[in-house]
């Protein structure tokens, strides 16, 4: 009996005791990424291990980016938050963790790789679904979670909000057809990837409104011969953003490697790796080549159409908002 | 009383899914002295349904068990090995995977010794002394049965949380309580505060005062008394206690998913662990690890059956 116990004693005796490094990060991060900071950061230990000598090791957090926000809020001693969106870090921002400027800490509103929202539809396309008009029709189930908790929701939200105001020319109609998108909703999941399970796995709905790169992981990880990826031509340019907590960086004496572990985003091999992994380069040379991986889409701002995170947030997600007023309806 | 007309009718339901158990098993401990002198005549009284109403009964429960509980399992152990003996074994051994073993085994023991200790203390005073706010104290036992696992955890996110009651005063001091193993603690031993207690407290109660009063007249400190005749009384039904603590703080999921921060390869469980993988389309990994829970469930299941047994013979023995 000992005799069987004791390898497995011994495995959970050496995972204890697996080799400090130099430097521990913690980044909080959203759900979709998870595989992305995988190779992220093996990447930038090697790099930052060839450059200082220094070994680094990176913990990953991942869920929904609201409640990563506000666990970090509560404690959690994130040293960088890679969240879904720009109000998340800012609600860490008010609470005094990170500085009120840090969109313009780094290039390109400290979004170093951008994604949009498409359409995943089962294989055949059954519903015809070719743009954002076709979600409203009568027995075509969408399924998107919910952007009350997640922080993809709120870009697919904003993403047919914007596409109706761009189309209709007032934000009247723009709201009629949102509560139209939302009544062919049949459950709104807490995520972005619980609903893409809801969707892949459970079978349930004709068509998940997803982040590009997830649409592109779930027809990796099931086959193009399930799923087929439709992207309408015109949807929103999402940033999902990046900061140092410098609160808690401060205190753990991480800042540098973690001002460089961000930084690295910005090279070449980073921009390659967000290219791999179907999220929208930033870097021009990086984006040309990986043209033909990502559909042709006209791609409209949050700043555009909503002047900023802040005021959407207030407009549409705040409690009695627009998304409380249509989905109540 | 109510909790011990609660326990009794909880064994009942259980038992009734086992048709053959000799009814004498199958009465709750505090019937069973009433109830002894009768068996034959109830068992008899049993039979007087019809044969294709007790067959029909009898098919009904099977098939029940099948669906909810037989399906499951065998589902959860298929898709573990469904890419063979080595990608199982593969998937425990990730450092993920020992982590979040090492993690759970590291928090049951904690919950569980530190719970074994109150329940005694608790059912020890409310079952030998009689005091004001006795109906109190064992009400709050109960709460933790009560509270949904979700709101218990966030209790500890306000109370120890950085913006929460002692928030400003840990992290001046450094301390990590929440997102960290004493965090996951708490919330653990929160939710099964109540296993060992409840499952002392009947049994003290039936028992009595009349040995320990014997003891101390003979002269027996009060030490003595509890670890030479309190304590092999209640043997049996402590281990029952434990054992369900024990597998509900290696099963939790959520109150600790509240304050586990859920770092990878730090503040994962394996019920925690188990959600991740099937989300992240790792369905082997997942199910590998779901069934370690559920070879847990299997022996649990085992030794508190071994335990009841003894529980009754015990309890026979001494009513002679």
């Amino acid at each position: 009996m000992v005799r069987r116990i004791l390898p497995l004693v011994a495995g959970l005796l050496w995972a204890s005791s697996a080799l400090a490094a130099d430097y521990s990060l913690l980044n909080v991060s959203y759900d979709p990424t998870r595989e992305l900071y995988v190779d992220f950061n093996k990447a930038f230990a090697a790099a930052y291990q060839k450059e200082t000598g220094k070994t680094v090791e990176i913990k990953q957090s991942h869920g929904g980016s609201g409640s990563q926000a506000r666990a970090v809020i509560d404690g959690l001693q994130a040293d960088v938050v890679t969240l879904a969106l720009a109000y998340d870090v800012d609600a860490v921002a008010a609470k005094g963790l990170i500085a009120p400027d840090w969109q313009k800490r780094l290039p390109q509103n400290a979004a170093p790789y951008t994604s949009t929202i498409v359409f995943l539809v089962r294989k055949g396309n059954p519903k015809g679904i070719k743009d954002w008009d076709d979600l409203i029709k009568p027995g075509v189930a969408v399924i998107t979670p919910n952007p009350k908790t997640s922080g993809g929701a709120r870009w697919n939200y904003l993403a047919a909000w914007g596409y109706a105001q761009k189309k209709f020319g007032s934000a009247d109609k723009a709201k009629k057809f949102v509560a139209d998108l939302y009544q062919n909703v049949p459950v709104l999941d807490t995520g972005a990837r619980g609903s893409t399970v809801t969707f892949v796995e459970r079978g349930v709905g004709d068509v998940l409104l997803a982040w590009e790169n997830e649409a592109f992981l779930a027809q990796r990880e099931f086959g193009k011969d399930k799923f087929e990826i439709v992207s309408p031509p015109l949807s929103i340019l999402a940033e999902p953003p990046l900061a140092v907590v410098d609160a808690i960086a401060d205190k753990k004496g991480t800042k540098a490697v973690a001002e460089a572990y961000l930084k690295y985003w910005y090279t070449r091999e980073g921009q390659e790796i967000a290219a791999r992994n179907s999220y929208r380069p930033r870097d021009p040379e990086i984006a040309k080549e990986y043209e033909k991986s990502f559909a042709k889409v006209e791609l409209f701002t949050i700043d555009d159409v909503f002047g900023g995170w802040t005021k959407a947030q207030k407009e549409h997600f705040a409690e009695g908002g627009m998304f409380d007023q249509i989905y109540k309806n | 009383m109510s909790l011990q007309s609660n326990l009794a009718s909880s064994t009942t339901q259980l038992r009734a899914y086992a048709p053959k158990t000799d009814l004498n098993v199958a009465s709750p401990p505090s019937q069973r002295e009433r109830v002894r002198p009768h068996t034959a005549a109830s068992k008899r009284d049993l039979r007087t349904e019809p044969r294709p109403i007790r067959f029909l009964i009898v098919a009904l429960a099977l098939l029940f068990l099948t669906v909810f509980v037989v399906l499951p399992l065998v589902v959860v152990f298929a898709s573990a090995f469904s890419r063979g003996i080595s990608a199982y074994f593969a998937a425990l051994s990730e450092p993920e995977a020992l982590s979040a073993i090492q993690l759970t085994l590291l928090i049951a023991a904690i919950s569980v010794s530190l719970n074994l200790i109150f329940g005694v203390i608790a059912a020890w005073a409310i079952s030998k002394f009689d005091f004001a706010g006795k109906t109190f104290l064992i009400t709050l036992i109960d709460l933790p049965f009560s509270v949904s696992p979700v709101i218990s955890g966030l209790v500890f996110v306000l109370l120890f949380g950085a913006q929460g009651f002692f928030g400003t005063w840990l992290q001046a001091h450094n301390i990590h309580i929440l997102f960290a193993v004493p965090g996951i603690a708490l919330a653990t031993i929160f939710v099964t505060f109540p296993f060992v207690a409840r499952a002392l407290i009947p049994l003290m109660q039936e028992q009595g005062t009349q040995e320990e009063e014997a003891a101390i007249s003979l002269g027996a400190s009060g030490l003595q008394t509890f670890f030479r005749v309190t304590l092999p009384n209640i043997k049996w039904g402590l281990l029952y206690g434990v054992l369900l603590c024990n597998a509900r703080a290696m099963g939790e999921f959520g109150a600790v998913s509240v304050v586990s921060g859920h770092i990878r390869g730090q503040t994962n469980t394996m019920p925690l662990l188990v959600e991740i993988l099937y989300n992240e389309y790792q369905f082997v990994a997942s199910f590998a690890i779901a069934s370690l829970l559920a070879m847990l469930a299997l022996i649990t299941l085992v030794v508190k059956t071994i335990l009841e047994r003894r529980l009754d013979e015990g309890q026979i023995v001494s009513d002679d």
